[in-house]
């Protein structure tokens, strides 16, 4: 007997990541910068691990409640009136192993077999297989240089997305940078309504955008009531291996979600939520000053790709800007700039149609090596 | 040119090229020269320093932080007697401050002969100074907004989602 031989189909039609193979190659390579990470260089506020460390030293250790510490979830219900979203602590709100766990928690609840899930792309790479996983029919919806990489009602148009059940955003965007405003984000919520979608948007970005305020498509008209919301603790609050996130919607939309989560993870981490209450409570300072060290670098590296003649867009959002290669080959380019100048970052072609010829390139690197990456990048661009 | 930010990011690193630092401001470089020379000239920033960790360094340094009492009177005040104690090369750091006493000296010496010294007969003769207490640094963990230990190394995966 071989295990192969019992693979489901769902499992077994997902192709391998292609993430996974760029970090097997940067692996094999000595003294690599990388500037293909998507976490935070910072470690956790310091006053967010020290309640960790002291709910462990009170003895903390049990399950919490199904949907998370009824502290924290109050501490969120405040927390997310900055961007516009009142949810109940109540009923409107779950805690999750990370904004990963909510949005396959959504996938599982909300996705019928053959039910078509609309994923504008360039994409992070978690949504089609998740998607694929609860048995639904992904559908990409490219997005383009030209528009900055946001959604625009053409592009879904365009997609066929109008025969769409499910819609997923991601803004700001991970692999683009790309954030979208109020105006049109409206524009996008009014072919939501007009076909009857349902939104599961990953606002884990969030805080970090550097040149106006986050604005969520749930805050829309009309859009509450068929919206889920994703955000998290690991990137704004540099808590990745904490493993915290949380999902707001309607009651009976998060009721369906906690049915899954009380079977499939009973509470999410309890020494994480911990820390994630003194995050909120305490830590805005420390995200503001990462931010303003992320806006730096964004700068620095945007003006830098402006020098070298590289085509990019200016980012506003995430960690990431995303550039065109010369010659559009992102694969190669990233193959050949790994080898010859030691520098990862990752081709746009992995994270779907509208990605190729472009490079993902993150920013959560120290200034220092920023600085000695894009020298490295210009001298591989220019042959020199 | 908004010089709270590149007062920000001098006190990161100072020792950021001009052109690194407009890239990163996203302003000009002969901006941003202006404003650091416009900085300069009106005495907001004073200088460049390196932050050192002397338990690295082989040759012997000592550092001291001394506490001293004064007495004021009709003709002098903390001004007077602050320039006197500023003027000795010794003092690396001059402050007066709230609380049990009046000036907090940062001293530092090749040896604690030659900081307790400079103590006794530089300091404590002073008229108006009643009272010293010296102490000396043991070790130090952070300074200037830099911890000194080792280090975290970046233990994050190389590539990642
Ligand atoms: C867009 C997006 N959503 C979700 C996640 C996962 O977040 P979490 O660590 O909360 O599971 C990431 C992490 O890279 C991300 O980029």
């Amino acid at each position: 007997m071989t295990f192969g031989d019992h693979l489901s189909e769902r499992v077994e039609q997902v192709p391998p990541s292609g993430i996974r193979r760029f970090f097997e190659l940067a692996e094999e390579v000595d003294d690599v910068i990388s500037l293909g990470v998507g976490e935070p260089d910072f470690s956790a506020p310091w006053a967010a691990r020290t309640a960790a460390i002291d709910s462990l030293e009170r003895g903390k250790t049990s399950y919490t409640s199904n949907r998370g510490m009824r502290e924290l979830r109050e501490a969120i219900s405040e927390r997310v009136t900055r961007y516009g979203q009142e949810y109940d602590p109540e009923d409107e709100i779950i805690v999750t192993t990370g904004a990963s766990e909510a949005v396959d928690l959504a996938f599982r609840a909300f996705v019928d077999q053959g039910d078509v899930v609309a994923i504008p792309q360039p994409s992070y790479i978690s949504y089609t297989p998740g998607a694929l996983f609860a048995g639904g029919e992904p559908l990409p919806v490219p997005t383009h240089a030209e528009d900055e990489f946001k959604l625009t009602p053409e592009a879904l148009e365009a997609a066929g997305a109008d025969e769409a059940d499910v819609l997923v955003l991601c803004y700001p965007n991970n692999p683009t940078g790309a954030v979208m405003t109020d105006d049109e984000l409206a524009d996008v919520a009014e072919f939501v309504r007009e076909h009857d979608l349902i939104v599961l948007s990953d606002e884990i970005y969030a805080d970090l955008r550097y040149e106006d305020d986050h604005a969520s498509i749930a805050t829309h008209p009309g859009m509450r009531e068929r919206t889920i919301v994703f955000n998290g603790f690991s990137k704004a609050y540099a808590m990745t291996g904490l493993r915290l996130g949380y999902a707001m919607g309607p009651p009976e939309a998060i009721d369906a979600m906690n049915k899954v989560h009380q079977y499939a993870m009973l509470s999410a981490p309890t020494t994480a939520q911990y820390a994630a209450l003194e995050a909120l409570r305490s830590c805005d300072d420390a995200v503001e000053e990462m931010v303003s060290e992320y806006d730096r670098r964004r700068r620095f590296v945007l003006a830098r790709f402006e020098e070298m003649g590289m085509d990019c867009f200016e980012a506003k959002g995430a960690f990431y800007v995303f550039p065109e290669v010369p010659d559009g080959d992102d694969e190669a380019f990233a193959e050949g700039l790994l080898e010859e100048q030691n520098v990862a970052l990752v081709p746009g072609s992995v994270f779907g149609s509208g990605g190729e010829g472009h490079l993902r390139v993150s920013y959560a690197t120290s200034m220092k090596e920023l600085r000695v990456a894009m020298n490295r990048i210009e001298a591989y661009v220019t042959g020199t | 040119m908004d010089k709270r930010s590149l007062l920000d990011l001098l006190r990161r690193d100072a020792r950021e090229s001009v052109d690194d630092i407009a890239r990163q401001l996203g302003a000009d470089a002969e901006a941003v020269a202006a404003a650091l020379d416009e900085l300069e000239a009106d005495g907001v920033v004073r200088g460049y320093q390196a932050v050192v960790d002397w338990d690295r360094v082989a040759d012997e340094h000592v550092r001291a932080q001394v506490e001293v009492d004064v007495e004021l009177d009709r003709e002098t005040g903390y001004e007077e007697i602050a320039t006197r104690i500023a003027r000795f090369p010794e003092v690396a750091t001059l402050r007066l401050v709230s609380g049990d006493y009046d000036f907090f000296i940062e001293v530092e010496g090749e040896s604690m002969h030659d900081v307790s010294n400079f103590v006794s007969e530089r300091i404590a003769p002073i008229p108006e100074v009643t009272k010293t207490v010296t102490h000396f640094v043991m070790d130090s963990y952070k300074e200037e907004g830099i911890e000194l230990g080792d280090g975290d190394d970046d233990d994050r995966l190389s590539v990642s989602p």
